[in-house]
């Protein structure tokens, strides 16, 4: 297991180098400087920004700095948000991206295991026809489609539920309260969890075919004790494969929702400063979001090599 | 003797096998094929809407790009409710749009946007991932472990990240749009062919074919691609979806194609922000743009049984 781990880390090391390399390479081949603007500066003062960023430095020396200030954490100084570093403006966005993203995850996870679950239990039948339709529905329709229907019904017009008005706002992050949380959330969710529940019910379907599960049923236990303690734990194993995708389709997903709800976290930042061309601040978010996808993407490895023996070799 | 066939027989065998036609892989998945209602149903629908995308000019009377500032965000003139119809204007079938542009014509020609888009970058993708995969197959060895090690290294990526790079370091294009997008649609593709390849290559007719002299990159062409383009076509119709989501997210977002020409992300994108003032500007293209992902995701699921029925 120890060589294991070992091994997937020193694996993501190259990973993580090409990212940041690529991303470098790209926005240096960009034409046009990042202080162009409408007006010509004078060229002496153009020429101390550059100096003051470092950019009239020869490509390798630039390179090399901007690797060893990440070392450090410092993603540098974003060159339009001048008040602001990058690093500033991620440590301000990343927690609201991460609670909105943990809990989509969460959601996602629990209600798509519980609805595959239920639709490999009905096999062929009602339910099962049902709840896939519903999850084609939800795969098919692109989340800046359903966040304003959503936001429409219950934000708007203020859908009334067992006889209480529900009126959500529809934006804003009011200090993380959860009001303005749940609709962000399920749209997010909703893609995931319509893929999990696909995934699941696949998986079930064949553990529930399988001889042990057979065996179990034949000795007598009852159905609950079958699906609880022997069909399931293997059943929702591929869903721990399915954790790094997840987590990645999330994270661009969390560009449309918090763009659409107004909510201030990295996807939003991100999206503002590819439309303003701020390339210091697109590659810290490009390489933060590449760190989490690979740190996340590590641990769900190792976390399927501890669940299941058959991988530690 | 029970063994002797005669000369009669062996001749009424030949003939009989002769007037037998024989069912090619095609011919019989063609044939599952249009036993599926869904996919038949989506190959219709879809053929309507591409039809009237190419055909848009000569369906409205509006050019898409006319601004109307008499009729700013009219309704429909047979949309229920209280909202101000295009009364002047004339038959204006979905509306117009916050500048007073026919919506109507205005998702068509979204729609000629999105469908390009999937067609182009979806054969830019079928090119670079079928090359890729065919030859990390089929030369095997140290190059096929790290060609497929990059491609590792490359899906661990949130992709669509790089398309934004892409689209913000040049400026944007319709061209660069259609590559971006197809430059990373192709890693399943070749992961898909390489296996394919894998298992094709084994088999006694490429042996036949090496022994006989062909150069590698003609048995490629000519032996190994034949036998898998079943799953590969498949695969083609289930990324044309996935590609057309891909701008629409870019456009609705603001990096994708830009005013006058639309597609149905930046149609959508405007008609979101409108949802209470003008429901029909988000209605309408979202219904579109669904119908086509719908479309594509039954045929591929039909083809998919039809090409390969034991994996259903």
């Amino acid at each position: 297991m120890l060589a294991y781990t070992i091994r997937r880390v020193l694996g993501a090391v190259p990973t993580l180098l090409a990212i940041i390399t690529l991303s470098f390479v790209l926005m240096r081949l960009a034409p046009g400087g990042p202080f162009d603007q409408a007006r010509r500066l004078p060229p002496q003062i153009e020429r101390n920004i550059e100096h003051n960023y470092h950019l009239d430095e020869p490509l390798y020396r630039q390179y090399f700095r901007y690797l060893d200030n990440l070392a450090h954490f410092n993603f540098g100084p974003s060159y339009r948000n001048r008040a602001f570093t990058v690093g500033e403006l991620i440590k301000i966005g990343l927690p609201v991206s991460a609670r909105i993203g943990l809990a989509a995850i969460f959601l996602a996870i629990m209600l798509g295991a519980a609805f595959g679950t239920v639709a490999a239990l009905c096999h062929n039948r009602f339910a099962d026809h049902g709840i896939m339709s519903i999850a084609m529905v939800g795969i098919t329709i692109p989340n800046f489609v359903t966040a304003p229907i959503l936001t429409l019904i219950f934000g708007v017009y203020g859908l009334s539920l067992f006889g209480h008005p529900i009126s959500l706002p529809v934006g804003g992050w009011n200090g993380g309260a959860l009001r303005n949380l749940v609709l962000p959330v399920i749209i997010l969710a909703l893609p995931q969890m319509a893929i999990i529940a696909r995934l699941v019910r696949g998986s079930m379907i064949e553990v529930l075919h399988s001889n042990y599960v057979r065996t179990a049923r034949a000795k007598g236990l009852p159905a609950r004790l079958v699906i609880t303690r022997h069909a399931l734990r293997a059943g929702l194993l591929p869903l721990v494969s399915y954790l790094g995708p997840a987590v990645a389709s999330i994270l661009t997903g969390s560009l449309v929702v918090e763009q659409i709800f107004g909510l201030p976290g990295i996807g939003r930042y991100f999206v503002q400063a590819a439309v303003n061309r701020d390339y210091t601040m697109v590659m810290g978010v490009v390489i933060t979001y590449a760190t989490l996808v690979i740190v996340l993407n590590l641990a769900a490895d190792l976390l399927y090599g501890v669940l299941d023996p058959r991988v530690r070799l | 003797m029970m063994t002797d066939v005669t000369a009669r027989d062996k001749a009424a065998l030949i003939i009989s096998a002769r007037d037998v036609v024989g069912r090619s892989l095609w011919i019989d998945a063609s044939r599952r094929m249009f036993a599926n209602r869904a996919a038949v149903a989506s190959i219709i629908l879809l053929s309507v809407i591409a039809v009237m995308a190419v055909f848009a000019p000569l369906l409205s009377p509006y050019p898409y790009d006319s601004i109307n500032y008499q009729l700013i965000s009219c309704a429909p003139f047979w949309w229920p409710g209280h909202h101000v119809p295009c009364v002047a204007g004339g038959a204006h079938w979905f509306g117009t749009d916050a500048l007073g542009r026919d919506l109507f014509i205005r998702v068509l020609y979204g729609a000629r946007v999105s469908l390009a888009v999937g067609l182009v970058a979806t054969f830019v993708s079928l090119f670079i991932g079928v090359s890729y995969g065919a030859i990390s197959g089929f030369v095997g060895g140290r190059i096929d472990e790290l060609m497929m090690r990059i491609v590792d290294v490359l899906y661990s990526l949130p992709f669509i990240f790089f398309v934004i790079i892409l689209m913000v370091v040049f400026n944007r294009s319709l061209w660069l749009l259609f590559l971006a997008i197809g430059a990373v649609e192709w890693l399943t593709m070749a992961r898909i062919v390489r296996g394919l390849t894998l298992s094709v290559k084994e088999t006694e007719f490429i042996e036949a074919a090496r022994a006989s002299g062909v150069r590698g990159h003609a048995i490629i062409l000519r032996h190994v691609l034949p036998n898998i383009i079943g799953p590969v076509v498949v695969y083609v119709t289930l990324t044309i979806p996935s590609v057309i989501l891909a701008e629409s997210f870019l456009s609705f977002l603001g990096l994708g194609v830009e005013e006058p020409l639309t597609s149905w992300g930046v149609l959508i994108a405007n008609g979101a922000y409108q949802i209470e003032t003008a429901p029909w500007l988000l209605i309408f293209p979202s219904i579109f743009m669904a119908v086509t992902l719908f479309c594509f995701n039954f045929i591929g699921d039909g083809l998919r049984d039809a090409l390969d029925p034991k994996d259903r």
